[in-house]
Order: structure tokens, then C-alpha cells, then sequence
């Protein structure tokens, strides 16, 4: 019986595990994104298809090509940098031109998360880092807007996605194209730079249901909650941060509004406008950059919220979600350090360094 | 804020001179002398320690095992002393248990780490006193004096080892010691279990049967738990006859130029690919 | 393993709603995979040719051999003398002769010095030696002499000297004893058998244990996962008595000592301290149980009940299984599938893996885990990198930073893990490799820590 078996084997404890690993949990937030991406195609067309497949195979390649060169195994099975270029994609307008969104994706992953040392180790998201990459480098391209909806969306490109390499897009081609989608009174204004720049408010309904102009995944509210609520549901996204950072929003923008209702807007265009929602649910969520211990949690996450309505209606910027988010990604070491909960047994608080 | 500038300056030019230790510049001169290697063989801690104690006359530079005899003498030259060169010693793995002759009882996954897989119930190495073959000391020797044979065993090159004793520190066996290399009678094994035992677990173990301890000069070899030990105090009677009769080879005579012999009587050992586990 | 796991969990909820219970903070909750064997009675297994009594069973000195090769011994015969303060007396489970004293491999794969006896031809359950003692006229001191030579140890897996902790040191006292059983390790069941089967010798070591350590009362944290035994014990205990049912929660590692303490009296023991620096003293059930069965008959301990489980096993159930009988001779009787592959003594979560099936069951082995093939197939593989999830972190019953320490452990600066991260007070429950996403073995690389970090004191 016990002779002639096979060889025993020798493992440490514990000898048994939870099932869900780290690649799982990745998959899992690419199946989230993917109804996102699915209205963004919806709403802006093939454009933003285009997008989204150019911004993700970037990543991924330059993920693959990184490892290579180090001499190392390929890491693109683990699906974080999927993750970090559709999350690049989505945050980008939808007639972004395409090559600077293949620059972006490159950037995201070899100066967002490679050059840090990988998987783990990046102190910002590397999605938003390309995107302030991207903002500085081509502050035109991405501050032109396209309209949602556009009946000949499925059969055309946005003219200005197809701009040739290290060319901007044509600008007359652009206003023709939005000439001939025949939108009365088209500004090319995200509801955020319209309440910025002309005090005017889109009403909250139009927000949430994502009829508005805006980046390709963020005009969709409801989604966007949706997909979090699923991912929160299965624990692969701490709910807190989406909850804290919500919230604090809420808390503060009330706080303008009560100051001044005509000069500030009401809570609710606060939160369902703009990359708030999907910065939120996906972005200011990413483990790797957000702090570890429960406390720190809603440190970050109240602070996040803070500096967003902050930088919206006191900086000199329509939006301010990408960098309240790396703002808070640059401070999470240190909350980390200083939010350590006492151990068991222990006499005084420890802040190890 | 140019007054501040000038405020500032003065400040620190001046705590420049105040605060400055005097320190005698040859430590810093024969610190660049010195192999870097902070290794810790010379018994300090680290080579600048080492230069400051050679500046204080606490030590001599033939302590440093790691550096080349050219530079022991020019640092010799420098401090006027002279050079009071020990024996050159060596790092000697107790075990000469490879895959092919060693058995294993259990397969181990996991960390791939001698030191880790120790705990793990000793390893699955068949003999629990044998070398788990992970490559630990390999790792940690800062001379890459440590290779692996083709049966996953650790072979040390001389003429690279220092005696720093990193490899004896981090063996979770502890199968490795330091040694003159004028000790040239070896017991490459360390199982303490009777010879039947022992030898149902690895080739060429030594089983205690004590036909070297009677080979050898009186006394040089004993038996303590089925094991042969030298006693390397009478190294000077030690000879190669002892080994001669040696059936499994355990107890090797390291040559300086052949390296470690058998002896003639020693089971040959034919097989060439791992034994299976278990 | 799975399907039961759902079936177990759902009468965990059910019993928990019943009674309201206390727990200690963080923690998990494995699949239990109690229920292959919680039903089934002790059962006693047959004596095994021979035996093998390591001197070294329990934490601190060995034991001091008192028998001679060929010597004729009979069952309960002790042979072996505590050797030192920490340390207790051996047994012979078997009538019969020593074979020899020599080394034998014990579960960390290290060689001990152990008595081998060779049983006589008709193996007799009835222990002959040893005279019955009036212990009811014991003083404390004479209970903590009488456990120490019946080598009492604790049995629920860390086999700490029992007598040790029944001495109260000198300037604390002990206002409450804290009887452990939980059994939270999953697939275990022998306390939840011993607290249903041998509760008269229970209540009587646990009255036992309150008069050494002159404490007023005794609670029995039990796992809302048992309520049969909750219900039984709460049934056999008269009003006002000072022993008194305390269900916890069904959560891992609810029986670690420190763990409990906190849950039932809301005390933390000091980091490097011991129970009785906060006025208790826990003991496992099994052990008091032990404790009461033995102490009056004036015999030491010679088996224990022993769970046998796993998918590698023919027939799971609860054995008395003599000391020293081979795992090879328990797994042969009890039918060892083709498809097992690993043997754990213990439990899943903290059970260390058996290097080789000769390795005798000793007084510490609370269980025999036998996992096929495919259930260590189905266990992750790859491992990723830290994603910093923080899922350790929000686990870890000790409240430390696993995911720091891990990633400290990997550049090998185990110094820093010890001064700035509690990497002592870490007690390797495993909780943290168990919930990491990512597959890293963060217990392994604690032990190693450890490990290095002692090696690196001695030297000094």
C-alpha cells in the first residue's frame, strides 16, 4: 500500500490557498473595463475602437519587449499592462490621434511602471502617468473634444485619430467633420471647461447617462458605478477608495456650493462629471499605488477627493482627477508609514520608516 | 538673500574647520589597496575597519586573505612592517553527496533556497545531514570561488577562496569548514548514522568502519558515531595510506595539484544521471 | 473537498446566528473540511510491531533515557526521565523490549535520539503499571510534579511542557483558565471528538488545572462550528460552577493562544511576553482531557487521539494511535491511496509536511493530513510580484505588515524585519501566504528570517 507509490512531496504550510491570484484579479478588471469600452464605442464610434486597441497593444508590446530586454520572462500574462492601456484609452478624447496614443502607451509602461521595476514596485498609476505625459506633450490634441453620437460614427474615423505620425491633426478636416455631423451649437467643451470657462452647468441627467462630450470611457456615470459595484462585490477593488473619494467630493463641492450656487456648481455635477467616476472606481483603486493599511485607506481617499474639487474650481485647469490622483499616489508611502496600526501586544505605536 | 547667502557660507566654512576630524590619510590610501570586498575574513568588520586597524598597528596586512600577495607587500611597504603571512586556508564541504549517488526521500517545492528548504522537514534529502545542492553558498560567496558540478554539489575552487567564511555561515547543514590547506586528510561526509544506515541513503558515505582510523599514524583518526574523524592537531602524521581501503571513498586525500583522491579500494562510481526520488 | 466545504460553512452561519459569539480582529476563513470526520467516533487503532519514542517530543530539553538496550519493558512503564525543568517524562506504549537507543528522523527531517521498542507477541490494551493516587489531596505543587512525570505536553500541536504552564511565576497569578476548543485549523476534529467523548476526564483535568493555578474560573472557548459540543458541555456543567462554555467565532487562527485571550478576556499578551503576563493560562482541551484520564490512575501519556483525513486516506476518522507507531504503519492500516502525495501532521494552515512516511507520531501531532495529487495540483503556482493589495496586511492577527516584511525578506535584510517590523511576534499562522494574491511564500521566508536572525545572534 504504502510501498511502490510515487515519492512524497515536501511544501511549507499553509498547504492550502485562497483561489483568487493576482492575475485573476487582473483579468476580472479587464472584463469590468471591457462594457466601458464597449459604450465608448458605442457613443464615439470606431474612433474609439481604434483607440482603445492601439493604446493597449502599445503597453503590452512594450511590457513584452521591456521584460525581454531586461532578460527576463514575459509578464503580459499577469494582464496589467492590458489594464493600463485600455485605462489610457479611455481616459483620452475620442478622436485622439492614434500614434501619440501609441506614444502613450508606450510611456505608460516603460516610464510609468518599468523604470520603477516593474509589477509592484511603480509608485504612480501608469495609465495617468502617460496621460500627464500626453497632456504636456500635445496639450491641443488632447483638449479637442469630439461629439457623441454622431450618426456616421460606425462607418468613419474621427478625422483627426488617423493624424500621421509625429504630425497634429488636421484642424479644418476636424471642424468639417463636425460641421457635417450637423450639431447645433458643437463648442468642443467637456461640461467641466464649460462650467470653467463659461459658468454654464450641463444638467446631472445628461451626465450620468454620458451624452455629453468628454474622454472616450468617462462620459458613462452609471456604467462606470456598475462595473465597480461587480468588482467590489468579487473583492478585487477595496470599496473604500471609491466611497471616500465620492464622498469627500461630495462634501467639499457642497461646501462651494453653499458659499456661492451661481458661481460654483451643485455636488451632483461635481460627481458625475468629468474622469471622476472612472478615476475613482479604477484608477485611484490600483493596489500597487494606494496605501495598505485601513486608516491610510480613507486618508487617501478623502484626500483625493479633496484635491479634486480643489484643482476643478480653484486651479487653472477644467479637470482635476489625474492629478489628484498622483498627487495622492506620490503621498501614499508616506501615509503608509505613518498609518501602521498598532501590533498585537504592543505597547506604543510604530511608525517604521 | 545674498546677505543669507554669505550668512550661510560662513556658517558652514566654518564648521568645516571647527567640526573637522583629523584622520590619518593612509587609512583612506590603504583602504584603496585593499580588495573591497568587506567580507570580513580578516576578522573585522569590513575592509575599512581593516585599514584602520593596520593604521593602529593592530594588524597585519596578511590577515587580508582576499587581496594579492602584491598588494599585501606594497601595504607592508607603506605601513614599514613586515609581512607575517600565515598558511593560505580554504573553504572544505563535508559532504561529497551529489544526485547521482545521493538518494532523496521526499521531493521539495518550493523556495529555491538550501536555507529554506532546510526547514522544510530537512530538504528530502535522503541522508538529513547531506548537502541540499540549492546553491546558497554559491550565491553568497563574494569571490565566486563556488561552482556546481554537474551533480548539483558545490566544488570550491582554491586558488579563488579567500577563507572569508561566508559559505560556513549561511550552510543551514553547516557541511562547510575552514582549513589550512596542509590539511590534505578529509572526511567528505558528516552522517552520523550506522554504516547500514547510512549507506542505504548515498554512495559514499562514510559507514565507520574504521579501516582508516587503523591505517593511519595512532590516534590521527577516530570513530565517533559511525563517523571518521580527524584529529588535525597530529596533521603532521597524516599520510595518503589511510585512505587506501576506504570502500566508499568517504574519506578523500586533497592533493595540490590532483585534487581530492580516492583511495584504490573505493567503489567505483558509474552511474552519471540523477537517482530517482523516494 | 469543495462541495463539503460549502455544506460546512452554511451550518457555520446557522450556529453562529444561535449563539452569540467573541472573536479576536482580522484573521481568515479557510474551508473547513471538518465534516469527512467530525461525525466519527474515537476509534483505537491496532498496536504496531514497533515503536519509536523520540527523547525530543516537545519544546525544551530532552528527555533523559532511563531503560537499557534489551531491556524488557511493559506498557505505561516509564522510560524516560524529564531532563530539566522544561521537559517531561516518556512512556512506553508497548509491553515488550528496547531494541536499541539511537537516532530516529522526527518530522523536521533533523536525527534524534529515540527509544526503539519492539513489541511482545499479544499486545495488551490494559495499562498495568502505575497505581492509583488520591488526587483530590494534591497540592498545587504535587499536580504540577504529578503532570510533569505523566509527560503531559500540549496537545494541540505545540507541545510546550503542560506543568510548565500550570506553574505560576512568582509575583502573577492566574485569575482565569482558558480551556482551548476552538480547533480552528481546518480538517482537524480531534478536540471537537474529545470534548463530546472524554468530557467527564475534561471537566476533571480542567478542575485539576484551576486548583494548580489557584485560578477562580475556567472558560471553554469553543467554535460556534461545534455547537454539539457547546450544548454538551453547557449540559454536564452544574450551575455556579466555575467552569463556564465561551463560544467564539469560527475564524482562523481562533485557537492560537494569543488569538483566544484576546477574544474571550479582551487582554493582549506584551509583545515577547507570555499568557500569564495578563493573568491567564490557556491549556487544549485534549490535554486537560489527558490530564484528568491520567493523573488519578498515576500513569504517564502513551497515545492520543489522532485525526486521520485527507483525500489521500481510504477511511478518515478519529484513531487512538499510540506514540511512536510510524506513519507508514497508521497510513498502511487505514489504506493510503496511490493518488496521495504529501503527509502533513497537523493541520492545513500550520502542519509541517513529513519528510519520509518512518517518522513516528508523537505527542504533538494532532492530525494526519494525507493530500492527493490533484488537490496539490489545484494549489497556485506561478508566483507575482507584491502587488501591494494590502489583503495580508488587513488579515495578519498580530497586525503586521507581511507585504513589507516579504518584500525585506527577498533583499535579505532580515535585521530591519526583526527591529522596525515585529518579525518576532510573527507565530507563522499562515494567514497571509493563505490570502496573497500573489503566491508569495511569505511564512517560508519568516522561518528563514528567523532562522538567520538566531543564527547570526549565537555567533555573536
Amino acid at each position: 500500500m504504502t510501498e511502490g507509490v510515487a515519492p512524497i512531496q515536501l511544501r511549507t504550510s499553509p498547504h492550502i490557498r485562497q483561489a483568487v491570484t493576482t492575475d485573476v484579479i487582473m483579468l476580472n478588471v479587464v472584463y469590468a473595463l471591457l462594457p466601458v469600452v464597449a459604450f465608448a464605442v458605442f457613443a464615439f464610434g470606431i474612433s474609439a475602437l481604434a483607440l482603445v486597441l492601439v493604446a493597449t497593444a502599445s503597453a503590452v508590446l512594450t511590457e513584452h519587449l521591456v521584460q525581454k530586454l531586461a532578460g527576463k520572462k514575459t509578464t503580459i500574462n499577469d494582464y496589467s499592462a492590458v489594464i493600463t492601456g485600455i485605462l489610457l484609452a479611455l481616459t483620452l478624447p475620442p478622436g485622439f490621434p492614434l500614434w501619440m496614443a501609441a506614444v502613450g502607451g508606450i510611456v505608460s509602461i516603460a516610464l510609468g511602471k518599468a523604470l520603477f521595476g516593474g509589477l509592484g514596485f511603480n509608485v504612480f498609476n501608469p495609465a495617468l502617468v502617460a496621460r500627464a505625459f500626453l497632456q504636456a506633450a500635445f496639450p491641443v490634441a488632447i483638449t479637442t473634444w469630439s461629439p457623441a453620437f454622431i450618426t456616421t460614427r460606425f462607418t468613419q474615423f474621427i478625422p483627426s485619430s488617423l493624424a500621421w505620425p509625429f504630425l497634429s491633426a488636421d484642424a479644418d478636416a476636424f471642424a468639417a467633420y463636425v460641421k457635417n455631423a450637423a450639431i447645433d451649437g458643437w463648442t468642443g467643451a467637456t461640461p467641466l471647461s464649460r462650467m470653467k470657462f463659461e459658468g454654464q452647468f450641463e444638467p446631472v441627467a445628461s451626465l450620468f447617462s454620458g451624452t455629453v462630450a468628454g474622454s472616450a470611457g468617462e462620459t458613462a456615470a452609471w456604467l462606470i458605478l456598475l462595473c465597480g459595484v461587480y468588482l467590489a462585490v468579487r473583492k478585487m477593488l477595496d470599496w473604500r477608495i471609491p466611497v471616500g473619494m465620492l464622498g469627500s467630493v461630495v462634501v467639499f463641492s457642497l461646501v462651494f456650493y453653499l458659499l456661492d450656487g451661481t458661481k460654483y456648481p451643485n455636488p451632483f455635477f461635481m460627481l458625475f462629471s468629468g474622469g471622476l467616476m472612472l478615476g475613482a472606481v479604477f484608477m485611484a483603486t490600483d493596489m500597487v499605488t494606494c496605501p495598505t493599511t485601513p486608516l491610510g485607506v480613507w486618508i487617501y481617499a478623502l484626500l483625493l477627493g479633496f484635491l479634486t474639487v480643489l484643482i476643478r474650481l480653484k486651479g487653472g485647469l477644467p479637470e482635476g482627477v489625474m492629478y489628484a490622483i498622483l498627487l495622492g499616489n506620490a503621498v501614499t508611502p508616506l501615509i503608509n508609514m505613518y498609518t501602521q496600526p498598532r501590533i498585537y501586544g504592543a505597547k506604543k505605536v510604530t511608525a517604521p520608516s | 538673500m545674498l546677505g543669507l547667502g554669505v550668512v550661510l557660507s560662513t556658517v558652514l566654512a566654518v564648521a568645516n574647520k571647527k567640526l573637522h576630524v583629523f584622520e590619518d590619510p593612509r587609512i583612506d590610501d590603504i583602504e584603496d589597496m585593499l580588495p573591497r570586498a568587506n567580507c570580513g575574513a580578516c576578522g573585522f568588520a569590513g575592509c575599512r575597519a581593516f585599514a584602520e586597524k593596520l593604521v593602529e598597528g593592530a594588524a597585519n596586512p596578511a590577515q587580508c586573505s582576499a587581496n594579492s600577495s602584491d598588494m599585501t607587500e606594497a601595504i607592508a611597504a607603506l605601513l614599514g612592517v613586515t609581512v607575517e603571512a600565515g598558511e593560505k586556508r580554504v573553504a572544505r564541504l563535508a559532504c561529497a553527496g551529489g544526485d547521482n549517488v545521493a538518494r532523496s526521500r521526499a521531493m521539495y517545492m518550493g523556495l529555491s533556497s538550501c536555507r529554506a528548504a532546510a526547514q522544510v522537514g530537512g530538504g528530502g534529502k535522503g541522508c538529513p545531514w547531506g548537502c541540499l545542492g540549492m546553491g546558497d553558498c554559491r550565491d553568497v560567496c563574494p569571490f565566486d570561488a563556488i561552482t556546481f558540478d554537474e551533480h548539483r554539489l558545490p566544488v570550491v575552487d582554491e586558488a579563488k577562496c579567500t577563507a572569508c567564511g561566508a559559505c560556513v555561515d549561511i550552510c543551514p547543514k553547516d557541511l562547510f569548514e575552514i582549513h589550512p590547506i596542509s590539511h590534505r586528510l578529509w572526511v567528505a561526509c558528516k552522517n552520523r548514522a550506522a554504516g547500514k544506515d547510512a549507506r542505504a541513503e548515498c554512495d559514499v558515505a562514510c559507514i565507520g568502519c574504521g579501516l582508516c582510523a587503523k591505517d593511519a599514524a595512532p590516534d590521527l583518526i577516530s570513530i565517533e558515531s559511525s563517523l571518521a574523524c580527524v584529529d588535525y592537531s597530529k596533521n603532521d602524521t597524516a599520510s595518503i595510506d589511510a585512505i587506501q581501503r576506504c570502500p566508499t571513498g568517504a574519506i578523500v586525500w586533497i592533493d595540490s595539484e590532483k585534487g581530492a583522491m580516492k583511495g584504490a579500494k573505493a567503489k567505483k562510481i558509474e552511474r552519471e544521471t540523477p537517482l530517482p526520488v523516494g | 473537498m469543495d462541495s463539503a466545504a460549502k455544506d460546512g460553512s452554511k451550518k457555520q452561519m446557522a450556529s453562529s446566528q444561535a449563539i452569540a459569539s467573541r472573536s479576536f480582529q482580522h484573521g481568515i476563513h479557510p474551508p473547513e473540511g471538518k465534516e469527512v470526520t467530525q461525525e466519527k467516533t474515537i476509534q483505537r487503532l491496532p498496536f504496531p510491531p514497533e515503536v519509536v519514542i523520540p527523547l525530543a517530543q516537545h519544546i525544551g530539553a530532552l528527555a533523559k533515557a532511563i531503560v537499557e538496550k534489551k531491556q524488557e519493558i511493559v506498557r505505561g512503564e516509564a522510560i524516560a526521565d524529564p531532563g530539566g525543568f522544561v521537559s517531561v517524562a516518556m512512556h512506553a506504549p508497548l509491553s515488550g523490549t528496547v531494541t536499541k537507543i539511537d537516532v530516529a528522523m522526527v518530522v523536521s527531517g533533523v536525527m534524534t535520539p529515540a527509544v526503539f521498542i519492539k513489541g511482545g507477541e499479544t499486545p495488551e490494551e490494559d495499562v498495568c503499571h502505575g497505581a492509583p493516587v488520591d488526587v483530590d489531596a494534591f497540592s498545587p505543587r504535587e499536580i504540577v510534579a504529578a503532570v510533569q512525570s505523566a509527560g503531559l505536553v500540549g496537545l494541540g500541536g505545540a507541545a510546550f511542557p503542560t506543568h510548565v504552564k500550570l506553574t505560576v511565576p512568582e509575583g502573577k497569578s492566574i485569575d482565569t483558565v482558558i480551556v482551548n476548543g476552538c480547533e480552528c485549523e481546518p480538517c482537524l476534529t480531534t478536540d471537537h471528538r474529545v470534548m463530546l467523548e472524554q468530557m467527564d476526564d475534561l471537566l476533571a483535568g480542567i478542575r485539576l488545572a484551576l486548583r494548580a493555578t489557584g485560578a477562580p474560573r475556567a472558560l471553554i472557548g469553543i467554535e460556534t462550528n461545534k455547537p454539539d459540543a457547546i450544548a454538551a458541555l453547557r449540559e454536564a456543567i452544574p450551575e455556579h460552577d466555575p467552569i463556564s462554555v465561551a463560544p467564539v467565532r469560527t475564524k482562523y487562527p481562533q485557537g492560537a493562544e494569543r488569538m483566544l485571550i484576546r477574544a474571550l478576556l479582551n487582554r493582549e499578551v506584551p509583545s515577547g511576553g507570555l499568557p500569564s503576563d495578563v493573568s491567564a493560562a490557556v491549556f487544549n482541551v485534549a490535554t486537560l482531557a489527558q490530564m484528568g484520564a491520567l493523573l488519578p490512575k498515576g500513569q504517564g501519556l502513551i497515545e492520543r487521539v489522532v485525526t486521520v483525513t485527507g483525500g489521500g486516506v481510504e477511511r478518515p476518522g478519529n484513531y487512538v494511535i499510540p506514540m511512536g507507531t510510524s506513519l507508514r504503519f497508521v497510513l498502511d492500516y487505514l489504506g493510503f491511496k496511490g493518488s496521495a502525495r504529501q503527509v502533513i501532521l497537523g493541520g492545513p494552515m500550520m502542519g509541517p509536511a513529513a519528510p519520509s512516511l518512518d517518522i513516528p507520531v508523537t505527542k504533538g501531532v494532532s492530525g494526519i493530513l494525507v493530500l492527493t495529487e490533484d488537490e496539490l495540483a489545484a494549489l497556485p503556482k506561478k508566483v507575482f510580484p507584491c502587488i501591494r493589495c494590502g489583503k495580508c496586511v488587513q488579515v495578519c492577527p498580530m497586525f503586521l505588515n507581511p507585504s513589507r516584511m516579504g518584500l525585506l525578506a527577498r533583499n535579505g535584510q532580515y535585521e530591519l524585519m526583526e527591529q522596525a517590523f515585529h518579525l518576532n511576534d510573527c507565530f507563522e499562522c499562515g494567514c497571509c501566504a493563505y490570502t496573497c494574491p500573489s503566491n508569495i511564500p511569505l511564512v517560508q521566508y519568516f522561518r528563514m528570517a528567523k532562522t538567520a536572525n538566531r543564527k547570526r545572534k549565537a555567533k555573536k
